[in-house]
């Protein structure tokens, strides 16, 4: 087929373009390890209350000094609705949900995640900065979705 | 029946098409204008008519029923006014009512409070029955419109054999076989969520949902941008004495956007769980991929602006971007549809991507920029083309075309303050889909300026919607008519080459992309199938 000249400029550069920009993702993800969640550990919805360490959700501290917070988000609200954390840690947050689906965001940083029923999803992230953090549900789950929040507290 | 008798009964068909879609973006723009301030906390929603059941009849209507019911209308027009024949418009009609009692049924269980599941019906938030069918008929209402534009390629190929098809014909026919492949996802979901809303089954396979919607949601994205691309490429050249700049191209165009619609909505499943990364990472090279097909368009489109400057004797950026009929509502609708795009365009290649788009997964970044795909190139090139349409089909000039003209100028702003607005307050965390952004209490980040300044553009684009109802329903009051209901569409430029036949195989084609679509979720499939998940019981929360 006969392409004309500028057109073909212009696809190069676009398809060039499109490479760049998905080399930069691929990078991310084999040499610094940025990818979303995907959570493969599945959780009976109907035990989440029963199932550790699920039945007394919270902060862990691990050996090498840094956390595991597991999160249950129901309707309409977090379990812990807040968590104490000294700056500089590491959390890794594990969260399912026995109900609907639910969103779990953490304003000002990358954790941003669905909660969804039968699985437990997870992301980690270092909080350099103290502060007060929002935390969010940011999925519609029903009519008391706007009340659904926390606070991840650094110090 | 004579002709004329012929294209006075097409006309009715198209004419009922297009003013329901009219009467969806009416209704759509009142709910759409109170979102906007109820969440800027200007107003709240009673307690009897909850925020999310206004949301919910927002999305309905606007992203399924609006756009569904323009390119039904649309594509049935181009068909009939391309290929002539002595034709019954049995079909048409019946798609259209299928398809209006689909909506009615959908909207009177979302009025009664008994599907507040928002557009997106996410398991194991569990409607009433109702709602789930009615979705089923209005697709199925769909699938009667696309036999009747496929019946015509088929009339044509046999009347005219070796003959390529008419462009507008060709690109109307690929957008429904997408569709046609992309609906098999909603009814493959429906098969599981409607026995379950029943009470027949005890669960539901949550993750199994998503991914047929998704499946579908992404498609039906792409069914409003080749919607919006048919315009463009055969309509409003004639706007400004333009011709498609290649036919082979633009056939071209179509074939890849067909191809590659379908196996990418994993995109829109980034922060779940229960999908392997690799699968992820998958659609996110093949979202990448059907990028292609909108560079093309962005060329073709400026392209045939700049040949028809030269001819005009205007060469140079400026100068031909100043040629055009900014004037002309029909244009100006396509024309500022296409500079909201660039904003669209951009913002899709970050939410697209993978490690990105955690930073605004749910937040009203993604709210501004769908407002600047469907709501800017699609609805308002959709607005445009229906001043186009209208005097065609119905006889009359239109009503206050001055109206119409500043009907696209303050879509076009209040668009860019709305959506502007709300990438800026999406990068700061708000999350969408929510009653109002207060959190009183709680340590949030300074968005409520950017909230009022975007309710202030709804506002503004409420303004414009009334402004286009009034002229849609003055013109067949007002009694001025015009002659002339011929409508032209645009020429290929004469110096292009002959369309390879290769790009003329429209089932062929259409085979090929079910093959993609099912290849792409054929893995994922696979490994939702080999781990099984709990099945969720699913309850009403509103
Ligand atoms: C008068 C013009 C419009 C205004 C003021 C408006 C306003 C809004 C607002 C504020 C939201 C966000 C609500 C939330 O997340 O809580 C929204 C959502 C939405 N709008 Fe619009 N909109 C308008 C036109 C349109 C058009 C023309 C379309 C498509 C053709 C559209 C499609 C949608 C969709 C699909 C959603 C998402 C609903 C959901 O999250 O479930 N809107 N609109
Ligand atoms: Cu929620
Ligand atoms: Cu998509």
């Amino acid at each position: 087929m006969h392409i004309h000249k500028y057109e073909r400029w212009w696809l190069t550069f676009g398809i060039g373009m499109l490479f760049i920009f998905l080399a930069t993702i691929a990078f991310a993800a084999f040499a610094d390890g940025i990818n979303p969640p995907s959570g493969m550990q599945q959780l009976d919805p109907a035990k989440v209350a029963s199932t550790p360490p699920f039945d007394h959700p919270g902060l862990h501290k691990l050996h090498d000094g840094s956390y595991e917070a597991y999160f249950v988000a129901h309707i309409f609200a977090f379990a812990p609705s807040s968590i104490t954390v000294p700056a500089g840690s590491t959390v890794t947050f594990y969260v399912t949900s026995p109900d609907v689906i639910h969103g779990f965001a953490i304003t000002q940083t990358a954790v941003n995640m669905m909660a969804i029923p039968g699985w437990v999803n997870m992301m980690s992230h270092t909080f350099r900065t103290p502060g007060t953090y929002f935390l969010v549900c940011n999925e519609y789950c029903g009519i008391g979705h706007q009340d659904m929040a926390g606070k991840i507290v650094v110090q | 029946m004579t002709a004329m008798q012929t294209m006075r009964a097409e006309n009715r068909v198209v004419i009922a098409h297009l003013y329901t879609s009219t009467a969806a973006i009416c209704l759509g723009a009142i709910f759409g204008v109170f979102q906007g301030f109820s969440r800027a906390g200007v107003v709240s929603a009673p307690a009897w008519f909850d925020y999310y059941r206004i949301l919910t009849l927002h999305g309905v209507l606007m992203a399924l029923v609006f756009t569904t019911f323009f390119i039904t209308g649309l594509s049935l027009f181009v068909t009939y006014r391309s290929i002539p024949r002595d034709r019954k418009t049995t079909a048409g009609w019946l798609g259209w009512t299928v398809m209006l009692v689909g909506t009615a049924m959908a909207a009177v269980t979302i009025l009664m409070g008994d599907a507040t599941v928002l557009y997106t019906f996410y398991a194991p938030l569990k409607a009433s029955p109702f709602f789930y069918l009615g979705a089923t008929i209005l697709v199925a209402g769909t699938w009667i419109v696309a036999y009747e534009v496929l019946e015509n390629v088929a009339y044509f190929r046999k009347q005219h054999p070796g003959e390529p098809l008419p462009l507008p014909v060709f690109l109307a026919a690929s957008t429904f076989l997408m569709w046609i492949i992309a609906t098999i996802g909603v009814v493959a979901e429906m098969c599981l969520l409607i026995p379950w809303s029943m009470g027949w089954t005890p669960g539901i396979d949550v993750m199994m949902t998503r991914l047929f919607f998704w499946y579908f949601g992404h498609p039906l994205v792409y069914f409003w941008i080749m919607g919006a691309y048919i315009v463009w490429y055969t309509i409003v050249p004639t706007r400004y004495g333009g011709k498609v700049f290649s036919d082979a191209l633009t056939r071209l165009t179509f074939i890849m956007l067909l191809l590659l619609s379908t196996p990418v909505g994993i995109h829109h499943e980034f922060m779940e769980p229960g999908i392997s990364t690799k699968w992820k990472m998958l659609h996110t090279v093949l979202t990448y991929g059907v990028a292609v097909p909108s560079f093309l368009t962005a060329f073709a489109v400026f392209a045939s602006f700049e040949m028809a400057a030269r001819r005009a004797g205007r060469t140079g950026f400026i100068d031909t971007v100043k040629s055009l009929p900014w004037g002309d509502p029909v244009f100006s609708g396509a024309g500022y549809g296409m500079l909201l795009f660039i904003l669209g365009g951009f913002g899709g290649l970050i939410n697209a991507s993978y490690s990105m788009d955690m930073l605004v997964h749910n937040t009203v970044w993604i709210v501004g920029h769908f407002h600047v795909t469907v709501g800017g190139p699609a609805a308002l090139t959709f607005l445009g083309c229906a001043y186009w349409m209208i005097p065609r089909l119905t006889g009359r000039a239109l009503w206050k075309p001055g109206w119409a003209l500043w009907q696209t100028r303050l879509w076009f702003v209040g668009m860019l303050i709305m959506s502007l607005s709300l990438h800026y307050a999406g990068l700061l965390g708000a999350p969408r889909r929510t009653a109002n952004v207060s959190y009183v209490g709680m340590p949030i980040p300074n968005w409520e300026p950017a909230m009022m300044l975007s309710a202030a553009g709804g506002f503004i684009l409420f303004i414009s919607i009334m402004l286009f109802v009034a002229v849609a329903v003055g013109t067949l009051f007002a009694n001025q008519k015009t002659e002339d209901m011929t409508a032209e569409f645009a020429e290929p430029e004469p110096e292009s080459v002959p369309t390879p036949a290769m790009l003329q195989h429209l089932w062929r084609w259409g085979a090929v992309a079910l093959l993609f679509a099912l290849l792409a979720y054929a893995g994922p499939m696979h490994e939702m199938l080999t781990h099984p998940a709990y099945l969720a019981p699913g309850m009403r929360t509103w």
